[in-house]
């Protein structure tokens, strides 16, 4: 599941799963969500993208840049993610679609994952958390 | 916040002590209101950028702090490049240079409202907003140095306006110093079909009247009178900006760690002025000033080419162009002597004195003009440069309204399609694709920007010249 968090100029997305992978795969829907509701953008074309970073968090905040650049220069929106992590190394395909105001009802582009309540956690219940804050 | 944080100094002037980390003194300027309206973090960032290695005379924030990342929004700061004075890219922010540009059209409000629809319809589909837009203009790598290294001389040279505009933008449109080798390819790349594009969010191109003139003479030599329909437009240096941002934000948590620089937290990254690093982030960042230098001029030559079809009696004259996220090299008085700082300024405007030589001939006497931007449904105003504006925060003033209510609790309160429609009854006209965009800006959403001005009116940091209210607005 996804979440996004209170942040009073931005906005806070939250990624949760069983595994590591998923709370990263749903901290990337959740980045889709500040821009336009997931649901409206259709898997048709994959990106693959590759981060490497020592810490947990900072891996995470290097995916959410590698989507944001990758929106950005594909003029895309993506939906679905597959993730697998493997010794502080990240490799997802992300699919997704060209950008189409009249089709996704754009709210805001992202410009960056920032450091702010960036944290990747188990939590109580066992499950992943994958989260920061993104400047609009 | 808790008023126990901070000192009355005078109506708008609030202290926070110096303790614990700090090198200096924090003072944050405004109203009573706008003092317990403000959240607590903004002092304990105030307070955390004080502890930052350099930091000269105090950390200051402006009326319309609010809580950022590392350094506040509103938050001023000089740091000594001899002293071991650092650059944070925090404290300039991943929208590099975004700023206000403003516009005379010549024209009053009876020439205009005859045509308010087809210039507001025409300005919206010429001027590409919103998410995943791209401009007319598609650059080669190559190309885009050009534009890194020469800003909007740049697009001045390559047919985006007059020569004459080049006089009437801060640092004369181009950022010395700007070193396109140090801008990674990967924000090359998020530029090259982006220059000439509004964004979104917050950024805006509004339709203005002047309602009020509060300075005469000031007004008079920035060419403002009651009833003259100004334009401004609010927008920075897009994808390569960001992409700056990101690239050394992460670049300098390593080197704050090699300098041994204690960090409160991590947005607050930086390295050393006089570091590789450093001097590598001055060179990226100024191509990021000359980015949105250049692409707020491709901007305002769209908006001629709108004007000559459809208001051929108007002319689109440049007023001004300000940067509110900066780190700039100045030249201030620190411990009673001349001293060449390197002043960050994130959501915060420069506010240079009368007199400056840099300054354009016109303007000398009356101080640099400061754009103030509003909300799509309140005001906008036009403020000046004071005497003592460069004794109290380093020449530096408020950017805008602020945010108090975040996105989502906005698009939880209005609609906006309803607020499109609200607006259009008070006589404001919006054109954009995006009705959660709309509801997400609402201007309910903002700080009264009214009272921002007046603390910063009050507090010395500028004065009121003039007052502008929108009558259609261009959204991304």
């Amino acid at each position: 599941m996804w979440e996004h968090f209170h942040h009073q100029a931005d906005i806070g997305i939250r990624g949760v799963g069983d595994t590591l992978q998923k709370a990263f795969e749903e901290g990337a829907a959740a980045l889709t969500a500040v821009i336009c509701s997931p649901d409206k953008v259709q898997p048709k074309k994959a990106v693959q993208i590759h981060c490497e970073a020592e810490e947990k968090d900072l891996l995470f905040s290097d995916w959410i840049n590698a989507l944001i650049y990758e929106m950005d220069v594909r003029k895309m929106l993506f939906c679905r993610f597959d993730v697998h992590i493997q010794n502080h190394q990240l490799f997802a395909t992300a699919w997704g679609e060209t950008t189409n105001p009249d089709k996704h009802e754009l709210a805001v582009e992202v410009k960056a994952a920032t450091f702010m309540e960036l944290k990747v956690f188990l939590n109580p219940q066992q499950q992943w958390v994958a989260q920061c804050v993104v400047d609009v | 916040m808790d008023r126990k944080l901070v000192k009355r100094r005078s109506d708008t002037t609030w202290l926070v002590e110096r303790t614990g980390k700090m090198h200096v003194d924090g003072v944050i300027f405004g109203s009573e209101q706008l003092i317990n309206d403000m959240d607590d973090m903004v002092v304990r960032q105030v307070q955390n950028v004080a502890g930052l290695p350099g930091i000269v005379e105090g950390s200051f924030a402006m009326p319309d702090a609010h809580w950022g990342y590392g350094f506040c929004i509103g938050g001023v700061a000089a740091f000594d490049p001899d002293a071991g004075g650092v650059v944070s890219a925090g404290g300039v922010g991943f929208d590099i240079s975004c700023g206000v540009r403003t516009m005379h059209t010549r024209l009053k409000e009876d020439a205009f409202l005859p045509l308010r629809e087809r210039l507001a319809d025409a300005l919206f589909r010429k001027i590409p907003a919103g998410v995943g837009s791209t401009g007319r203009v598609k650059l080669s790598m190559s190309r885009l140095d050009g534009v890194l290294s020469g800003g909007a001389m740049w697009a001045v040279e390559n047919g985006f306006g007059d020569k004459d505009d080049l006089r009437f933008i801060e640092t004369g449109g181009c950022a010395d110093g700007a070193d396109p080798s140090q801008v990674s390819e990967q924000a090359k790349k998020r530029q090259l079909e982006e220059m000439g594009t509004l964004g979104s969010g917050n950024h805006y191109l509004e339709i203005q009247k002047v309602v009020q003139v509060y300075d005469q003479e000031a007004a008079a030599a920035f060419g403002i009178e009651e009833g003259d329909i100004k334009i401004s437009i609010h927008c920075g240096s897009r994808g390569l900006g960001h992409q700056i941002g990101t690239d050394f934000l992460k670049k300098m948590t390593v080197t704050a760690k090699m300098y041994a620089i204690e960090l409160a937290e991590r947005e607050l990254a930086c390295a050393p002025l006089n570091s590789p690093v450093g001097q590598s982030y001055l060179g990226a960042m100024r191509a990021g000033i000359n980015c949105a230098l250049a692409n707020r001029q491709m901007l305002m030559h769209l908006v001629r080419e709108v004007f000559e079809e459809i208001a051929p009696h108007g002319t689109i004259r440049l007023l001004y162009d300000v940067s509110h996220n900066t780190c700039q090299r100045e030249q201030h008085t620190v411990g009673g002597k001349q001293k060449w700082v390197f002043v960050h300024r994130k959501g915060a405007t420069r506010a240079w004195e009368p007199g400056r030589a840099e300054l354009p001939a016109e303007y000398r006497k009356a101080g640099q003009p400061v754009l103030i931007g509003g909300t799509m449904g309140t005001a906008s105003y036009i403020l000046a440069g004071t005497a003592q504006s460069e004794r109290l925060a380093f020449g530096s003033a408020c950017h805008g309204a602020g945010r108090n209510m975040s996105r989502h609790a906005a698009t939880q309160k209005w609609n906006g399609k309803e607020v499109v429609e609200r607006l259009a009854h008070q006589g404001i006209l919006i054109r954009s694709r995006s009705m959660r965009g709309i509801a997400e800006e609402a201007p309910g959403a903002y700080k009264d920007v009214s009272e921002v001005v007046e603390a910063t009116h009050q507090a010395g940091l500028a004065k009121k010249v003039a007052k502008l209210v929108p009558l259609a607005c261009v959204k991304g």
